[in-house]
């Protein structure tokens, strides 16, 4: 039975289905309570921005909260999910790898190759991205394209309260550490989320909308930018096939050749900076692989090559829009060999 | 000298320690020829700290290692030919040839990796001690590091965090006074890595790594402690390495006879075989028959390592995931 409910409690009914479901889940991370040791409420927070409020009381002795160590506490994570809990760990600000990097690119990533087949490090990260808070640039990054360069690691960018429900479910079950990026601009998007336990795969891209003129692909919070764009341009006329990644790796290779192929056009969006990006990724793929079906030259739209700014005026130029989108589609539409 | 160990103990505790050595001494030699791959971190003469330690642990305790990791990997039990395999690149060995030196894990003997990158473990037992309290068993955890992985961010995370938890972990500090090249007695700040503990809210000793009796007592009490719920401690084991950083370091940056002095006066083995022959607790001839198996296992091992076969091609793209689409 769907209801509408926010990309956020998606997220927090996801965690307590899957508690519920299996003893060895538990959560740890800064303030996922709030409030441990204090004379006060020990659930005062429920994550920085409430995402995981009230677990803490359903679940007693599973909701962690931890010292400020990111080292720490995320190697912890990786240690205990080598000896049979499954830990979700929550990285408030996917920055804030920064302090931690080691723990997931060179012990969590490396286990099960490094040692032969024979270690499972079933750990996922939830760890919040993206620009649009006015939050600037140490907590505004969208890192996603590091993560996806590191084997080892499966990389997860929900775009829908649906989409966040049914990934972070497989993503808890998956025995692979996987990174689960939560846009911080979402946590308030109301969708259509069925209340019992569903798993959503991974590397299976969602066909959000059906076009024969132009593919457009991207990732977590740009996929609606993308259909608002696409709406727009519909009403020109002009046909845009929309694609959600949901996973960047696994990578759903198929659907993005498929639809190019169909379409012969395509424009990328990708909140990230621009240098060896998805975006990038993607286009190669494209460029590589069905070069004979492309009308147009591939056109991204991204981010600039710039840290994320603070003053509005200029964090609103950094995000990609539906107009920056619209006008690399009319390019891609308009472009002829002459 | 008073020990409550059994003599069983003591030839165990003795099979081990000059495994460790054969084990370390002959790589030294097969190193130089130029046919074993990679980097090569030798723990010759640091015997009696894992040893030591390792003697209070059970399988389903778990450990974390480092760059020097063949003496705890062979003390926690993981098989020497597969090890020596392993060091050699092959298939056979315990991590298929993908790991190498730096790398060797057991998980089925709570070896949960030699590790790459200094003070890295020190996170990782505390998760592994984190999942024992969940689960309600009564698993410790260690983690080895040495002066040079003291001085990690990591460590001292970890440290702090086993403590805020009351978590059963050891934290063992292998003084072996350099990392790489770097006096321990300049990088460290205090004058014992030990005194460290203090600031960690757990108890911290200073024990001679020469000395078997010493590091056992030190760790038999500190794994007593965490087992029974009272919370980690920090042992500084303070002791020396026979060889380089790694195989092929010059090792200008020592005295001269350093070496040669630790090696006649303080060498561990050579201590534990005078006492406990002196004491009539093991006859000479018991530890000769060890010596002689020794010889026996590290000769068929590297003899089996060098004839064994490389992994195939398929092996580069296996075992990246569980399962990927």
């Amino acid at each position: 039975m769907a209801r509408k409910i926010s990309y956020q409690q998606a997220i927090n009914e996801a965690l307590a289905q899957e508690m519920r479901r299996d003893p060895s889940v538990f959560i740890m991370g800064e303030d996922v309570a709030g409030g441990a040791g204090a004379p006060g409420d020990n659930d005062a927070w429920g994550g920085v921005l409430g995402v995981t409020k009230g677990l803490y009381h359903q679940f007693p002795g599973r909701v962690l909260d931890t010292p400020l160590s990111e080292i720490g506490y995320v190697g912890a994570a990786v240690g205990a999910a080598t000896r049979g809990v499954r830990p979700v760990c929550e990285l408030m600000f996917v920055d804030f790898a920064g302090c931690c990097l080691d723990q997931i690119l060179n012990q969590a990533a490396k286990f099960r190759y490094m040692f032969g087949g024979k270690a499972q490090t079933p750990l996922v990260i939830r760890t919040m991205v993206g620009a649009g808070l006015r939050a600037a640039a140490q907590h505004s990054q969208m890192l996603t394209s590091l993560w996806t360069h590191i084997p080892g690691l499966k990389v997860v960018c929900p775009s829908s309260p649906y989409d966040a429900k049914g990934l972070l479910i497989q993503a808890i079950r998956d025995n692979d550490p996987v990174i689960f990026c939560e846009h911080k601009m979402l946590y308030s998007l109301q969708g259509d989320v069925p209340e019992e336990s569903y798993a959503i795969p991974f590397g299976e891209a969602n066909f959000l909308r059906d076009g024969k003129d132009v593919t457009l692909v991207s990732y977590g919070r740009t996929v609606n930018t993308a259909l608002d764009a696409a709406r727009s341009l519909a009403g020109r006329g002009i046909d845009c096939e929309v694609i959600d990644l949901r996973t960047t790796s696994p990578l759903d290779e198929d659907s993005i050749l498929e639809s190019v192929e169909k379409t012969g056009r395509l424009v990328v969006i990708d909140e990230a900076n621009p240098r060896c990006s998805m975006a990038t990724d993607i286009s190669a793929l494209v460029a590589q692989k069905a070069f004979a079906s492309l009308k147009a030259p591939i056109e991204m739209v991204t981010a600039p090559h710039t840290p994320v700014p603070f003053s509005d005026a200029l964090e609103d130029l950094y995000i990609p829009d539906a107009a920056k989108i619209e006008q690399a589609v009319l390019t891609v539409i308009e472009w002829s060999r002459r | 000298m008073s020990t409550p160990l059994t003599t069983d103990q003591l030839l165990h505790a003795y099979r081990v320690m000059r495994t460790i050595r054969a084990f370390e001494e002959r790589l030294h030699v097969e190193f130089a020829t130029g046919e074993i791959p990679g980097f090569v971190h030798l723990y010759a003469g640091e015997e009696a700290s894992a040893a030591g330690v390792m003697a209070h642990l059970r399988d389903d305790d778990c450990i974390a290692s480092n760059h020097r990791g063949h003496g705890h990997c062979i003390a926690k039990g993981v098989d020497v030919y597969g090890m020596m395999a392993e060091i050699y690149g092959k298939k056979t060995g315990v991590c298929q040839g993908k790991g190498g030196s730096m790398h060797i894990a057991d998980f089925e003997k709570g070896m949960l990796g030699a590790n790459g990158i200094v003070g890295a473990g020190a996170p990782l037992v505390v998760g592994a001690a984190l999942a024992a309290r969940l689960q309600g068993t009564d698993g410790v955890s260690v983690v080895f590091f040495g002066d040079g992985g003291s001085n990690e961010g990591a460590v001292f995370e970890a440290m702090n965090m086993a403590s805020v938890w009351n978590l059963p972990c050891l934290f063992i500090a292998e003084n072996n006074g350099y990392a790489e090249a770097t006096a321990s007695n300049w990088s460290v700040a205090c004058d014992h890595i030990a005194d460290r503990a203090a600031g960690f809210g757990m108890p911290g000793v200073t024990v001679d790594g020469f000395d078997f009796f010493a590091v056992h007592e030190a760790a038999g009490a500190a794994v007593e402690r965490a087992r029974a719920g009272e919370g980690p401690s920090l042992i500084e084991v303070k002791l020396t390495r026979y060889y380089g950083h790694f195989e092929g370091d010059a090792q200008t940056y020592r005295a001269p006879d350093e070496v040669k002095h630790y090696r006649e006066h303080n060498d561990c083995l050579m201590q534990f075989r005078e006492r406990t022959t002196r004491a009539g607790l093991v006859q000479a001839s018991q530890l000769e028959q060890i010596d002689a198996d020794v010889d026996a296992l590290i000769e068929d091992a590297v003899r089996k390592a060098k004839s064994d076969p490389k992994p195939s091609p398929a092996d580069l793209l296996s075992d990246v995931y569980v399962a990927y689409p």
